[in-house]
This record gives structure tokens, sequence and C-alpha cells, in this order.
């Protein structure tokens, strides 16, 4: 079964995200009010240790499970998309309270009124791919 | 031991969770990306057919999908094992700032206000559970990554666009937060 580990990866993720309240809408304003550490906390570790890490990768060439070389896709150069998608994503994320991630784990929790949130994500996702081309990249 | 688990988890301990958790993806020959999910769930249901966006080999990513379940497993258990049932402990002045805005204070860790299903059987619940499902899934994939994907992935690989992705969430989230909400609620 070689989708297990990440089966348990997913499961341990939602453990994570439900039991540092990531996934609360209160703690996502608490976040863009500036009142606590504890969001940026949370992010501020995870990069500090991904910097890290991926610097140490890349230094000394650290290969996957199957032996091949572990490789980083460098994001096509542009700022409009950047900014502009991001702004958007921003502004959903402080009205619903949750990304994609915490969304789902929400679910799980048991606030179901949350799959609206997930289910209209899966419509905005595909509304993008129908603008695409419309769209400043 | 019990109150020590279910007690919210520190900010070091989850933030270095979920460094382990993107170090086992690439150790696993993946990437951390939870939006991903979305445009991945839109060429399994077809529209691959429609839109040249979503016709790809989705089974390429069904690990991801199998995290995205994971994922909902995970939030089962955090909910049924692992919970004081205590409400969301956030900072006084949030609580305050909130309560002029008419969100109560927090007795879960989600507001009653948007959640709870009289909420979302009204037409402005429901508008604003939508519009901001909305505006997160186009955001991300215009964006070209989430929260997983940028601030987590993208800036632990110093990657620039990533860095403008996460300064335009917060433009996004400052202007909801300080300008939008108030016209709402």
């Amino acid at each position: 079964m070689k989708f297990i580990k990440f089966l348990i990866l997913g499961i341990v993720f939602g453990i994570v995200m439900a039991k540092s309240e990531a996934i609360s809408w209160f703690r996502i304003q608490e976040m863009f009010r500036f009142q606590a550490f504890h969001m940026y906390g949370i992010i501020g570790t995870a990069v500090v240790l991904g910097v890290t890490g991926v610097a140490l990768i890349k230094k000394f060439k650290i290969r996957d499970f199957r032996g091949n070389p572990i490789l980083f896709h460098p994001k096509e150069k542009s700022v409009v998309r950047y900014l502009l998608g991001g702004t958007v994503f921003g502004l959903g994320w402080a009205l619903s309270g949750a990304c994609p991630g915490p969304m789902v784990v929400n679910i799980g929790y048991g606030f179901i009124s949350m799959g609206i949130v997930f289910l209209f994500a899966i419509v905005g996702t595909y509304l993008y791919g129908y603008f695409k081309e419309k769209l400043p990249h | 031991m019990r109150e020590f688990i279910t007690q919210t988890w520190s900010w070091w301990f989850s933030g270095t969770m979920i460094a382990g958790i993107m170090f086992f993806l690439l150790y696993f020959g993946q990437s951390f990306g939870f939006s991903a999910n979305l445009r991945t769930i839109c060429a399994a249901a077809g529209l691959g057919k429609k839109n040249k966006f979503f016709d790809f080999n989705w089974k390429t990513q069904t690990w991801n999908l199998v995290f995205l379940v994971g994922a909902i497993i995970g939030g089962i258990i955090a909910k049924q094992f692992l919970s004081s049932g205590s409400p969301v402990d956030i900072s006084p002045e949030t609580i305050n700032d909130l309560s002029k805005l008419g969100i109560s204070a927090p007795v879960s860790l989600q507001p009653t206000e948007l959640f709870s299903l009289e909420a979302i059987l009204s037409i402005k619940g429901f508008l604003v559970l939508a519009f901001g499902g909305l505006m997160v899934g186009f955001g991300s994939r215009y964006a070209g990554g989430c929260t997983s994907g940028h601030a987590i992935s993208g800036l632990s690989d110093l990657q620039l666009p990533s860095l403008i992705a996460v300064i335009g969430f917060f433009i996004g989230g400052l202007v909801m937060t300080f300008f939008i909400l108030p016209l709402i609620f």
C-alpha cells in the first residue's frame, strides 16, 4: 500500500492543525489584527526550520527514498499574478478563516458548514481556469 | 499527560511538526502544497474536457488526495480523542474588537455567527462562506499556491514569487479584516 505514508502524514497534519488551533477563524482574526504571536510563531518556526533543511538538502545533495535527487523547481518570475492572486486569497482567508488545508480539517472536526467553503473553493479554482487566458499573469 | 495533550499545542511544537511534514513529503518524492488538490478535484470531475487547465493526468496527484483524506481523519481524531472542549484561547483585545462587529466571544474553535446551522441557512451567512471559499480557491490557483505551497514550501526555498504571494495574502487579509468585515457585520 504505497499511499499509506501519505495518509499518515495527512492525519498528523490534521491533528497538528486542529490542536494548534490554526483551523480557527478566531486565530486568523487574531493574526490579521497582530494581537498574538501564536500564528506567526507556527509559520515562523516552520519557515526557519524549512529554510535550514532545504539548504542542507541542497548542500549535501540529499536524495529521496527512491534514491532520486530532491529537486526544487523555481516558480516562474512574475509579480502581477502573485500579488493579485495572493490578495484575492487573503481576502477569502480573512473572511472564511480558513485556507484549503484547514477547511477539510474543520469538516473532520465537526464543523460541517466548512463544507460550503470547501465546495466554493473548488468552484473558485474552476473559475480561475475558465478566466485564466484573460487574466494578467 | 492527558492535560498536556488536550491543551492548545504550542507554536514551536506545531511549527516544527509542519516543517517535519514538509520534509517527509520531500523525502517521499513529493512537495507540500494543499491547494493543488482543488485543481485535481476539478480534473477528476472531468472538467478537463471543457477546459485545458484541468486536462492533465490527475492520477499522479492521488498521493495528495490521500493526504487530504488523512487531514479529515486527523480532524476527527483531534476532536474525538485529543480535545478538552474548551474554547479557543484568543487574546482579550481580539475578543473586544470582534464584539464590536457583533461576533461573540469563543465557545468553541469557530464563531457561531458564521458556522452555526442558523447562520448558514440565512442568505447573508451562506454568502459569507461561499464568497470566502470562492476567493480562496480562485486566489490560490491564480497565485499558484496557498499557505502551504507559498508561505511554507516556497519561503523555505527562498523563492521571491512566494514572498510576493505572502505579501498579497496579507494585503487581502488586512483589507478584509479592517475595511470589509466592518461593512458586512
